[in-house]
Order: structure tokens, then C-alpha cells, then sequence
């Protein structure tokens, strides 16, 4: 069996920064298994700008920012593999993968970096009844036929769900010729980026309409119409306001699902809120030498966030293979996101473990406009930062000070969450 | 002039045209849809029947207990998934215990075997995530789950091998009597055949009426299913049926043969014989309706929600028989539940009348086995690195939900009566009935398909027809 220091399950944005920081950390046997053609992951398909704002300090599209990192992983001869799929991780990591060439082989890793990605929630997740025809595809599908392949999914479309790549979506096609009739959003706030709503719809005149959803789709063959209704404040559909449109497409741009089934098949132990693994401020999962990163994690707003996160976990994972890890004095510390905080990652420090900041991300519940972002050390507040707004599409982060926290050598729980104005 | 032709290339069709290929007959199936097993038999529960349901003494009863026996065996010559995981039907009121004798009666005036009614304490050994309220079952063993096309496609494949043609996107429009036999008007010209088997589903009104004048209607009733992910395919092992009581027929829950959770169908009366929609009336019965035999079914975990049409007869029988007023016409009408489970004894019955009407002989090349598309994660690693250096397609993944690849996909294209859709390669092969329903391995199946086919990427279509899936290229239109 071949072995390597650390394999890294993924070449998307989050393996690629997570191999270059491990190579840069001293860590000489690292290898990327990859499924697809080439190296980048989603950012192949996102030939908009808008990336790298916070990395590069510069307006980047997907290629162009894979392109960075792509190019650091070759000059820094990293190892990687492409058209490999990874079958199974066992929980002593031996990755199983299979390829073209090499048939299916196996390879007992020191260490794991899950950076697999998320997929599409499809429209039979959400059980929207009607007809099955052609014409209904997520808005990473549509995406990739359109960006990559050069060909139109339909001419008129209505798209469900105001998550990025449906908002990306609704301006793309715009620009290559088809009308983009309405986007229906369930929830009553947007499920992405303001910037995104203000570029790529209200530029255009696409209508946005909150608190509604596709109640039925008609088309026996290809798709013929659909009907949105208002929803309540339960989300159901409320009778008398629905509105008929005819549309050969319908783009679901309904959420994003972190894609962990080799996570579990290995034992790691996920969060129910993010689909995600649980880790710890290491980016760890509860089995040692396996560590996680990006969207797998948890689902990003940001490529830049992704790369950061990613970073440290690759420089984590190398002071695990290096031993160059301190033993940890056994100590940790519980976050508890509460009160309109869904979750944190990581969900546990163990501060001895730490670097001099740690970053934690979270994401809320809920729109909560002149609030305040609260962090208590136990009973102590000891963080109240005003946001004028805070919405479940942004994806909100607070720092934490290693010194801070050895201060408190009793500390138990931090506590994060909104607290209204 | 063919011997005979079967209209329709459902479950029945192709079980039909699969034993009459045991005999030297020149016959075809004429198929108004672009594959096979596209209409009732693609969209059902996936049960194969004990039989304990039929009443004593009809067609369906006798024909249910033959296929079921019949059905093993079946599964091993023709190479398609068939698991005899047992049912039970379960009584969720006391009062309502008499039900539960009189289904076991029933079923062993059948000729079921095996049956006996379980109790609550060992019920809930069995399967530990039956409702509360459960206070006893019928237990059938020889109750089993089938994959509903990989059946009708082996059925109709080992047909073609041995002689069958089959000619799709046909739609039989006029059928009258001629000389010696009839003449069948279809969207793609006459045909002309000695007898004819009208397995046309819910249709078969239609075609029946056409040559007879006693009519017969087939209401198409509707059953809305919602589809579960593979993770929670063990919440139950053996398929949990309701014990019709206040609440009606009841809704089933059960473990499908590639592992995902079924629970449907609903029961609706409809006039459109397309009219596959499902409905938020019925997903939400389906959804709300089967906790009451099977606890905390993970709903969240559904992955797609379909409707299939149950070609219903108002006599609640399977008519099987040459009309006498139209003599060389065999009606194979009013296939219902138990359709799917009697399909292979269906095919005898069908076969037997036919050869009586036409006299035919033995077909001595007859080849009663097939392969199916190889399944590689059924191979040990060292046979499948075999394969793999072999045909390298075998060693790429197309299909990452259900790890479906390239290999698996160029086979169910280019067997017989190959796949010429995503979702003909989907019911060969899987590819795209999992978690992610096809959003990531659709474009990567077109390709192959359009590279394969020589088809146009354009051309390429979800089940044929106007089911189109790209139509045109960037700012073709600008």
C-alpha cells in the first residue's frame, strides 16, 4: 500500500490552500485526489468576477483565482491525482480510490484533509409536486452546461431560490439571450449576497419576489409552466395568490448540502445544523489526524474564506504529521451559539491548541436589523459589536485572542448570539 | 405480415413477448414511448406480492401466488435485482384483529405460504421502528422487493435476443380486421399480424375498443410515492403494509432493492392517462399517512417524489382472454397491483392462449438467460482492477451519488434495446436516481450518450419525445 504523510480529498479551492499551506509548513508527502478533469473545483464553472476581493485584493473570476493556487500547488510539486474518485476512508485512514490507470487502489494517509465540497439540494428534496419533464435543473447544472459547454438549458426561465448561484444564474442567462422571468424566494430574506441581488438582478429588472415558492410544474415532456404562490409564515402556500408562469426552465437555487458521505462512511461525527463535521478549533474532527475544511465543512459565502479556513487546516494537519503538536493539557472550551446563532465552527477549543487568534464563523437564523453580536466568556459579556444588519446569507465571523482566553482559566462555555438593540 | 404483435412494452408486454419467444413465431412489440418500461410498470411500489389480497378463486389471486413463486428463479435467469425480504400487514386497532384473520384465511385459501399473524412483542423484534400503536401483523415470507425495470428490460431484452422485435415511439392509432388477422394504424405506418396482444396498460381501453363492442374503461388511478435516501433505507427490512381500516388502504413503507425507503402510494381516481403529476394533496398523505404503521420515517431524507398510474378495471380483475368477437385478439387488460408481481406468470398465461390460436412450435435457439448491465461494486477489488485494465470506462465514476461508471453506462447503451435517454441509462444503471437526482452526472451522460449514439448533444432528451434537455447554444438567439 502506497502511503502518504497527508492526502487531501478534494483539488477544489479548499484542498488546493489546504496543500499549500501543509507544503509550506515542511511537510514534504502530500497528495490531492481529485474526481474531475482538472484541479479547481466549482471555480471552473464560475466565470464571473467577484473573487479574491479579500485574498489577492483584486477582482478575480473562479478560473482565475483556482489559477493561483493551481499554480503555487505545481511550483510547489505537489503531488495530485485527476479522474480519481475516492470510494471509501476508513477510520485508521486508508483512503480507497479508483481511477482510469491505476484501478482501484488504496492509501494509508497520516493524516486526512476532507475538502470535498458540498452538491445541490434537488427539487425532490423539497417535494414540490407536479410533472417530471425536462427543463428543471439546479443552478450549478445549468451553470456548467452554460459556462463550460456552451449550451442554453431554455429561453425562458424562472428560477426558485435567491441562493448565489441561482442569482449568478439569472444574470448569465440574461446575457446569453433568455428572459429570466421571476425569482421566487420561500424564506423572507434573501438567501444570498446583497451585492449579489443588487448586480445581478436589479441591474436587469428581475423581479425578486420573497415568501414564495413553486407550487406546481406543468410539462409532461419539456417544462410548460410553473405556479408560484405567497407562503405563510410556516411556508405554506397560501391559497388565492398564485400566479401562473409559462417557462420552458426552472433553475433551483434551493441550498447547498456539505457532500459528507465519505465523512460519515469514516466514522467522523457531523453537526445536524451545518451537515458538516464537528471540529474542534484545530479544524479536527473527533478522529485524530482528520481534519476538515471549506465548504465540506460548512457552506461558505466566500472563496476567500474558504482558502483561509483551508490554510489552517493544512498547517494544522502538518504539525499533526510533524508531531509538532504541544499535548493537549485536556482542557476544552464549548462554544454554545444560541439565540439566533445556528452554529460556530469549530464547536469546541482547546486554547493550549490555538493560534494567537482563532477565527470563529457562524451563521444566523434569522434578519436581525440595528443588533448586536454577543460573546460571553460564561456569564461574563465580554464581545458587543452594533451591526446595523445581520442576515442567514452572510456568513458572520468573530476573532478570538489565545492570551484572552488563558486568562480565563476556568472558562467553560463561550457563548455567541444576538442580542436586539 | 408478423404472427403476432403485443402492443405495449410495460412489465406484461415484455413478459408476453419473452415467453411466446419460446416458440418459432414471428412476432413484435409496437411501443409508443422511446424504451421500455416507461409507463405503469417504471412508476410503482417495487413489491412483489404474497397474494394473501386477491380474492379466493380470481385471475389476480392465481396469477399473484404463481409469479411470486415464479419470480426467484426468474431473477437469477434474467439477472435483475430481486430480494425476498417479507412483508407484513400491519393492525394498528384491536377492533380491527378480525381484518388480520380473514387476510390470513384468504391467503391460504391462496395457497400463500408461510403466513401467520405475529404479535407485538415479537413485531417489534422485528422491526423496532414500527408504529406504537402496532398490536399485531400478518407475516408473509415470501412477500419481496424487485427492481420494477431491471425486470421489464430483462424481460424484454431476453425477448429481443430470442427473435422479438420492438419498434418504439410507435403509437398504435386504428386497428382493424383483415383477411387472416388485423391491420394496426400507427404514428410510424401499418403493420399487419395474425393475432394481437393488447398490453397496453392504461390504454388498453382504448386499443380493446377499438375491435370489440363491448367496451371496457380503464381509469387510470393515480399513486403518489416519495423516495427516501439510501441512508435511510434500513429504518425498516421487510415492507410494512396498513391493514385497511378507518383510515382506507394505507400508505406502505418499505426498504427498496438498492436501498433506499419507498413509502406510498395514494389511491386516485383520474380521467388523464398522462396524468402522472403528483399532487401537495398526495405527497402530504403519503408523508402524513405512513406513520401510522412505521414510526419516525426520516422524511427529511426524500429525494424525489413521483406518480405512477394503476391501469384500474372496474371488475378489480386481470382480463387475460381472446376476445370471442374478435378471435386472434387477446386482451391483457385491467394489470394492476399485483401487475408487477404476476408479470412472469402473466407472460405464460399470454403465451399459452397465443399458441393455442396460432399452433406454434418450440423455438429450439431459445435462450432462457440474460446478463445484466455488470454491476462492478459487486466484484472483489482484485476482479474488478481486472476489469478496470481491461475496459478502463469501468475505473471512472460518472454517477457519484451512486457511484455509477463510465463502463456501466457504454454497456446499457449498447446491448440490446439500449438505453437512448439519461433516463434510459438511469433505470439500467442508476445513474441519477440518487441524492442528487442528476444535477452533477447529466452533463457528463449526455456527453457519452451524444458520443456513443452519434447524436447531436440537442437531440439528447430526458425519456425521449419533446423531453429535450439543452435547446440551443449561447446567444444563438442575440
Amino acid at each position: 500500500m502506497k502511503a502518504y504523510d497527508i492526502v487531501i480529498i478534494g483539488g477544489g479551492p479548499a484542498g488546493l490552500a489546504a496543500a499549500v499551506a501543509a507544503r509550506k509548513s515542511g511537510v514534504d508527502s502530500i497528495l490531492i485526489l481529485e474526481r474531475d478533469k482538472e484541479l479547481g473545483g466549482i471555480l471552473n464553472q464560475c466565470i464571473h468576477n467577484g473573487f479574491g476581493l479579500h485574498t489577492f485584493k483584486e477582482e478575480l473570476t473562479g478560473p482565475e483565482y483556482a489559477a493561483r493556487f493551481i499554480d503555487q500547488v505545481k511550483e510547489l510539486q505537489i503531488e495530485y491525482k485527476l479522474h480519481t474518485m475516492v470510494m471509501d476512508i476508513s477510520h485508521d485512514k486508508v483512503v480507497t480510490a479508483m481511477n482510469r490507470e491505476e484501478g482501484m487502489f488504496t492509501i494509508q494517509a497520516k493524516a486526512v484533509i476532507l475538502a470535498m465540497g458540498c452538491r445541490e439540494r434537488s427539487r425532490g428534496a423539497l417535494n414540490i409536486p407536479g410533472y417530471r419533464p425536462a427543463g428543471i435543473y439546479s443552478a450549478g447544472t445549468a451553470q456548467r452546461l452554460v459556462n463550460r459547454e456552451g449550451f442554453m438549458p431554455g429561453r425562458e426561465v424562472v428560477i426558485l431560490g435567491s441562493g448565489d448561484i441561482g442569482l449568478i444564474m439569472a444574470r448569465r442567462m440574461t446575457f446569453e439571450g433568455a428572459k429570466v422571468k421571476v425569482v421566487a424566494e420561500l424564506m423572507p430574506y434573501s438567501g444570498g449576497l446583497k451585492r449579489n441581488i443588487v448586480q445581478c438582478l436589479d441591474d436587469y429588472g428581475i423581479p425578486l419576489k420573497l415568501s414564495h415558492t413553486v407550487v406546481e410544474i406543468r410539462g409532461k415532456e419539456r417544462l410548460t409552466g410553473i405556479t408560484i404562490a405567497e407562503v405563510d409564515s410556516k411556508g405554506k402556500p397560501i391559497p388565492g395568490t398564485e400566479e401562473d408562469y409559462d417557462c420552458d426552465t426552472l433553475l433551483l437555487s434551493v441550498g447547498l448540502i456539505p457532500e459528507n458521505e465519505l465523512s460519515r462512511g469514516a466514522g467522523v461525527e457531523m453537526s445536524p445544523v451545518t451537515s458538516g463535521p464537528v471540529v474542534n478549533e484545530s479544524l479536527e474532527t473527533n478522529i485524530e489526524g482528520v481534519f476538515a475544511c471549506g465548504n465540506v465543512l460548512h457552506v461558505h459565502d466566500l472563496v476567500d474564506f474558504v482558502s483561509e479556513e483551508a490554510g489552517a487546516a493544512g498547517k494544522n494537519a502538518a504539525l499533526y504529521v510533524q508531531g509538532l503538536r504541544t499535548e493537549a493539557a485536556g482542557k476544552e472550551i464549548r462554544l454554545n451559539p444560541i439565540e439566533g446563532v445556528r452554529y460556530t465552527v469549530p464547536s469546541t477549543i482547546r486554547p493550549d491548541q490555538m493560534d494567537d487568534k482563532l477565527t470563529v464563523r457562524f451563521r444566523v437564523g434569522g434578519v436581525y436589523k440595528n443588533c448586536y453580536i454577543s460573546v460571553y466568556f460564561d456569564d461574563e459579556r465580554v464581545l458587543h459589536r452594533k451591526r446595523p444588519v445581520v442576515a442567514p446569507g452572510e456568513m458572520e465571523e468573530i476573532k478570538l485572542e489565545k492570551a484572552k482566553l488563558l486568562s480565563y482559566p476556568d472558562l467553560k462555555t463561550i457563548t455567541v448570539k444576538i442580542e436586539e438593540a | 405480415m408478423y404472427d403476432v404483435i403485443i402492443i405495449g412494452a410495460g412489465v406484461s408486454g415484455a413478459a408476453s413477448a419473452r415467453e411466446l419467444s419460446r416458440y418459432q413465431v414471428n412476432a413484435c412489440v409496437l411501443e409508443k414511448e422511446e424504451d421500455v418500461c416507461c409507463g405503469t410498470s417504471k412508476a410503482n411500489s417495487a413489491i412483489v406480492h404474497a397474494g394473501y389480497d386477491a380474492a379466493n378463486g380470481s385471475l389476480m389471486a392465481k396469477l399473484n401466488v404463481q409469479g411470486n413463486k415464479m419470480m426467484e428463479q426468474l431473477s437469477k435467469d434474467l439477472d435483475f435485482e430481486f430480494i425476498q425480504n417479507g412483508s407484513l400487514v400491519v393492525c394498528t386497532e384491536e377492533e380491527n384483529r378480525p381484518g388480520l384473520e380473514a387476510l390470513l384465511e384468504r391467503g391460504i385459501k391462496n395457497g400463500v405460504e408461510g403466513l401467520r399473524i405475529v404479535e407485538r412483542d415479537e413485531l417489534v423484534e422485528m422491526e423496532p421502528n414500527i408504529s406504537d400503536q402496532a398490536v399485531a401483523a400478518l407475516y408473509a415470507p415470501t412477500g419481496g422487493i424487485v427492481c420494477p425495470f431491471n425486470l421489464n428490460i430483462a424481460l424484454a431484452e431476453n425477448a429481443c435476443t430470442n427473435g422479438v422485435e420492438f419498434k418504439f415511439n410507435t403509437q398504435v392509432e386504428n386497428i382493424e380486421k383483415i383477411e387472416g388477422g388485423f391491420r394496426l394504424t400507427t404514428s410510424q405506418g401499418d403493420y399487419e399480424a395474425k393475432c394481437v396482444v393488447n398490453a397496453a396498460g392504461v390504454y388498453a381501453d382504448q386499443i380493446h375498443n377499438m375491435v370489440s363492442e363491448k367496451k371496457i374503461s380503464i381509469v387510470p388511478r393515480r399513486g403518489d410515492y416519495c423516495l427516501l435516501d439510501k441512508t435511510a433505507g434500513q429504518h425498516v427490512k421487510r415492507t410494512i403494509f396498513a391493514l385497511p381500516g378507518k383510515y382506507g388502504k394505507g400508505i406502505l413503507v418499505s426498504p427498496t432493492v438498492h436501498g433506499n425507503l419507498i413509502v406510498g402510494p395514494t389511491a386516485i381516481d383520474i380521467e388523464d392517462k398522462e396524468g402522472t403529476n403528483t399532487t401537495r394533496a398526495g405527497l402530504d398523505e403519503v408523508i402524513t399517512k405512513c406513520a401510522n404503521t412505521v414510526k419516525n420515517v426520516p422524511l427529511r431524507q426524500v429525494i424525489t417524489s413521483f406518480a405512477g398510474l394503476r391501469a384500474h378495471e372496474a371488475g378489480h380483475e386481470f382480463i387475460i382472454e381472446e376476445l370471442p368477437e374478435a378471435p386472434g385478439f387477446v386482451d391483457c387488460a385491467g394489470i394492476e397491483s399485483p401487475g408487477l408481481t404476476s408479470s412472469p406468470a402473466i407472460g405464460c398465461m399470454v403465451a399459452d392462449i397465443v399458441k393455442g390460436i396460432l399452433d406454434l412450435k418450440e423455438n429450439p435457439n431459445f435462450v432462457g438467460t440474460r446478463k445484466g448491465v455488470l454491476n462492478p461494486e459487486k466484484l472483489s477489488m482484485e476482479e474488478r482492477n481486472a476489469l478496470i485494465k481491461e475496459q478502463p470506462a469501468y475505473g471512472n465514476i460518472i454517477c457519484r451519488c451512486e457511484m455509477v461508471t463510465e463502463g456501466e453506462i457504454l454497456d446499457a447503451i449498447h446491448r440490446p434495446l439500449g438505453a437512448r435517454s439519461l433516463d434510459g441509462v438511469k433505470r439500467r444503471t442508476r445513474a441519477g436516481m440518487g441524492r442528487c437526482q442528476a444535477g452533477f452526472c447529466s452533463p457528463r451522460t449526455m456527453e457519452i450518450l451524444s458520443r456513443e449514439l452519434g447524436m447531436d448533444m440537442m437531440e439528447i432528451t430526458k425519456s425521449g419525445g419533446e423531453s429535450k434537455i439543452v435547446v440551443g447554444t449561447n446567444k444563438d438567439r442575440i
